[in-house]
């Protein structure tokens, strides 16, 4: 870069994470970190209660997450119009509007209800999935996120809407086996089932060998000459199929229009409430990657969800309730079929035996 | 301009959710600039694509502004031939205000700001908690950045680097919240603007930091460092409001969801329906709380618990994090200040001995706990371990000379925790 161009750049202002307190409804400036208790009147809406006796309400929708600037000035509109401006966005992904006065609650349904968007994702809903980037945007996805997310809201915005669940149920979604995704009470992750097809021509122009060796966990990918070039070589046999090797590799193509599969995982749950926080368990895989709308996937989760609803008892989430009734009666309600590939055996995997005279009948 | 048929993901127009398909057409159709109408069209045209063919067509490269080494997800096309008007699509990451407050005036000025350098998508946010806009060419990332940055919006991390942090919406409106999350998470992440712009670490570097142990922003399992809010004395009780409780849901429905769920047995129903909590074996679950907030209270002696090396899968599995600091107070200066050393010596340490694309739990699970903790200048507690060590294969030469430590360190412990 030239003398003269350089001075043209502008220097960045490193100011980090902006002040979110600027931004703060008035009544929760005023009232930071006196609140009281909170209550939940319906689906969607809370009311916070400070010791000042002063209240919050706050009003909670499912948006399609991938906003254009029109929705997005939509949403300010309907902030404008019916709310006091303010507006917050949750962990995953609903708008959250806040209001002083009880009394702008219901008209501020009403207006986002007529502008397409879901009240709810409270308590004890189905919560908006949290997802990734897909085919619309990441580098390495083997499905889409935001369109299984759209097709299975679809079919589950009644438990979004309502509160007929025993416990809140977090979905999340991811497009391949790092899961950005993260845990959930049901997860819907991409699982490969065939190791990764290499294009020998790429690789050592493409690739830093010594890296992507050391990227697998089971180290089967070891450098070899294929054709005369320095390439790399997978142990079928040992190879998992994660697709650990691509990101770094592109050339070590892992997705498979036929072969990646989507895998349903259950009981992961962050909170401490009840017990420590659970990673979640694998339950249903080989399920087909069907866009546009991938019913397979969704049938599964809303079986899962049906046998929850049915079988579990108040404040238990996925994971309390099969740790109660165990993971036999968990396949027999949910008619999944167990097999071999549901036993752990990755390092570690022997605490997830049971080591016990324990068995229900 | 041409259309591109688009039939499979038409499908995702039909059904009541909001559609994202719905929206990128109206920038296609309905767009004022020629420039979003052609790159929203080519990439409906590639994601058509997509699902047709059942891969992704997305390649990284390098792309960052002026003076920063990372914060864009650069995406170049495989396939921009037939779809040239998007294929420069890059991804900014853009650090949100801690706990995701925004006035509908700011979203106003950040879309009038998108839509005239990028494609007019944007999400908030993304899983690591950025604000996600999607889709702008290179010279434009510049552009847009410039932009936003004049008025005090900075980008995220990309690659091995401290990333962008995440707080509840914590004391602004729950009362749950045991510590100024929006101050821990500024203060912790903005520490390391250095390492967040300029990725030279050896992989990702996560804060979370939620109010309270329901943990709502996943800290435990997603967060190398994971700050959560906690008391030490008693649960504050309303007993009036608990009889009410009681007397609305009836002694069954307390005894099943409340009395049994206590996971260390700590609660008592009375024979006058009020409740008794045997809080020194208060493990802090929150889920009595969560049950009745009315009438049950975090304490007032409150304080957070760190724990480190929280991750997912890659590479060698699912890690929690490990509780480093069972209790701290947050309350004067030095108090804050210290947590910062905690995460500038965790840092520090865990970029000298990581290895490259090794996050710091992993380094811990190679390495074990004590050389960390020993590393970083932590004193070993058992409130750090489930339970004691289960393999006899351990040489302990020096016990004598720890457990004099151990001992030495009983009165410090006496006042802390007084």
């Amino acid at each position: 870069m030239s003398e003269s161009a350089k001075k043209e750049m502008r220097t960045p202002i490193e100011t980090g994470c902006p002040d979110g307190f600027q931004y703060m409804h008035p009544t929760m400036r005023k009232n930071f970190g006196q609140w009281k208790y909170h209550e939940h009147p319906r689906p969607g809406v809370l009311v916070h209660v400070a010791h000042s006796g002063e209240e919050i309400w706050t009003v909670r929708a499912g948006t399609q997450r991938i906003l254009d600037v029109f929705t997005l000035r939509t949403l300010c509109d309907i902030g404008d119009e019916f709310a006091d401006g303010y507006v917050r966005f949750t962990i995953r992904s609903n708008i959250e509007y806040m209001v002083s006065d009880k009394d702008k609650v219901q008209p501020l349904i009403d207006a986002l209800e007529k502008e397409g968007f879901i009240v709810g994702g409270t308590k004890n809903s189905v919560a908006m999935i949290s997802h990734t980037q897909g085919w619309l945007h990441c580098d390495i996805p083997g499905t889409d996120a935001s369109g299984v997310v759209k097709a299975m809201m679809d079919e589950l915005i009644d438990e979004f809407r309502n509160n007929d669940m025993p416990n809140r149920v977090h979905l999340t979604t991811s497009c391949c086996q790092i899961n950005c995704g993260g845990q959930g009470d049901i997860a819907i992750n991409i699982q490969h089932t065939k190791p990764p097809k290499i294009n020998h021509d790429l690789v050592s122009n493409v690739c830093e060998r010594p890296s992507v060796v050391a990227r697998c966990p089971v180290a089967a990918i070891r450098p070899a000459m294929v054709n005369g070039k320095p390439s790399l070589e997978v142990d079928e046999k040992k190879c998992i199929c994660c697709g650990a090797c691509f990101p770094p590799c592109p050339p070590m193509q892992i997705n498979d229009p036929e072969h990646s599969k989507l895998a349903i995982w259950v009981g992961g749950n962050h909170s401490n409430a009840r017990s420590k926080p659970s990673f979640q368990k694998l339950v249903a895989a080989g399920i087909p990657n069907n866009p546009p709308r991938w019913p397979e996937a969704t049938a599964i989760v809303k079986r899962i969800l049906s046998a929850y609803k049915e079988d579990a008892r108040d404040w238990e989430r996925i994971n309390d309730w099969i740790e109660r009734i165990g993971w036999p009666r968990f396949f027999e309600l949910t008619e999944l079929p167990f097999t071999k590939y549901h036993i752990d055996n990755w390092r570690g995997g022997r605490k997830t035996l049971n080591s016990s005279a324990y068995v229900r009948f | 301009m041409k259309k591109h048929d688009t039939p499979m993901i038409d499908e995702l127009e039909n059904g009541p959710w909001p559609s994202f398909i719905s929206g990128i057409k109206r920038l296609r159709d309905t767009h004022p600039e020629k420039r979003i109408n052609e790159m929203t069209n080519d990439l409906l045209g590639q994601l058509e694509h997509s699902y047709e063919t059942r891969k992704g067509y997305w390649k990284g490269g390098t792309v960052s502004v002026y003076g920063y080494g990372g914060g864009i997800i650069p995406r170049f096309s495989e396939v921009g031939s037939a779809f040239p008007a998007s294929k420069e699509f890059h991804t900014l990451r853009v650090q949100p205000p801690a706990g995701n407050f925004y006035s509908t005036s700011m979203l106003r000025q950040l879309a009038d700001s998108w839509e005239k350098h990028g494609s007019g998508l944007v999400t908030f946010h993304g899983q690591t908690g950025n604000i996600m806009f999607i889709g702008s060419t290179t010279e434009n990332t510049q552009h847009f950045f410039d932009e936003i940055n004049d008025y005090g919006f900075d980008l995220g991390g990309a690659g091995p680097c401290v990333r962008t942090a995440m707080s509840c919406v914590g004391a602004g409106r729950c009362e749950m919240s045991n510590v100024n999350e929006h101050k821990a998470h500024r203060l912790l992440v903005n520490n390391f603007t250095d390492d967040v712009h300029r990725p030279a670490l050896p992989y990702k570097f996560k804060f979370k930091v939620s109010g309270c142990p329901n943990d709502c922003m996943n800290s435990i399992e997603r967060a190398d460092m994971s700050v959560i809010g906690t008391w030490r004395d008693d649960i504050k009780v309303d007993q009036e409001e608990f009889k009410k409780y009681v007397e609305m849901k009836g002694r069954k429905y307390v005894i099943d969801n409340i009395v049994t769920r206590c996971p260390t047995n700590a609660i008592s129903l009375n024979d006058d329906d009020s409740i008794q909590i045997d809080n020194q074996n208060c493990v802090k679950c929150m889920h009595c709380l969560n049950v009745v907030p009315k009438a049950l209270q975090c304490g007032d002696d409150k304080g957070v618990t760190i724990l480190i090396g929280g991750k997912r899968t890659l590479k060698i599995g699912d890690l929690m994090g490990t509780v480093i600091v069972p209790f701290m107070k947050l309350e004067k200066e030095e108090d804050w200040e210290r947590l910062v050393e905690i995460a500038e010596e965790t840092i520090d340490f865990w970029a000298d001995n990581a290895l490259e694309h090794e996050r710091c739990g992993e380094m811990i699970e190679r390495i074990g706990l004590v050389n960390f903790l020993e590393g970083v200048g932590i004193d070993v507690d058992p409130n750090m371990v489930a339970n004691p060590r289960e393999s006899s294969y351990v040489r302990t030469d020096d016990w004598d000379d720890e457990a004099v430590k151990w001992y030495e360190k009983a009165d410090q412990r006496e006042k802390d925790s007084a």
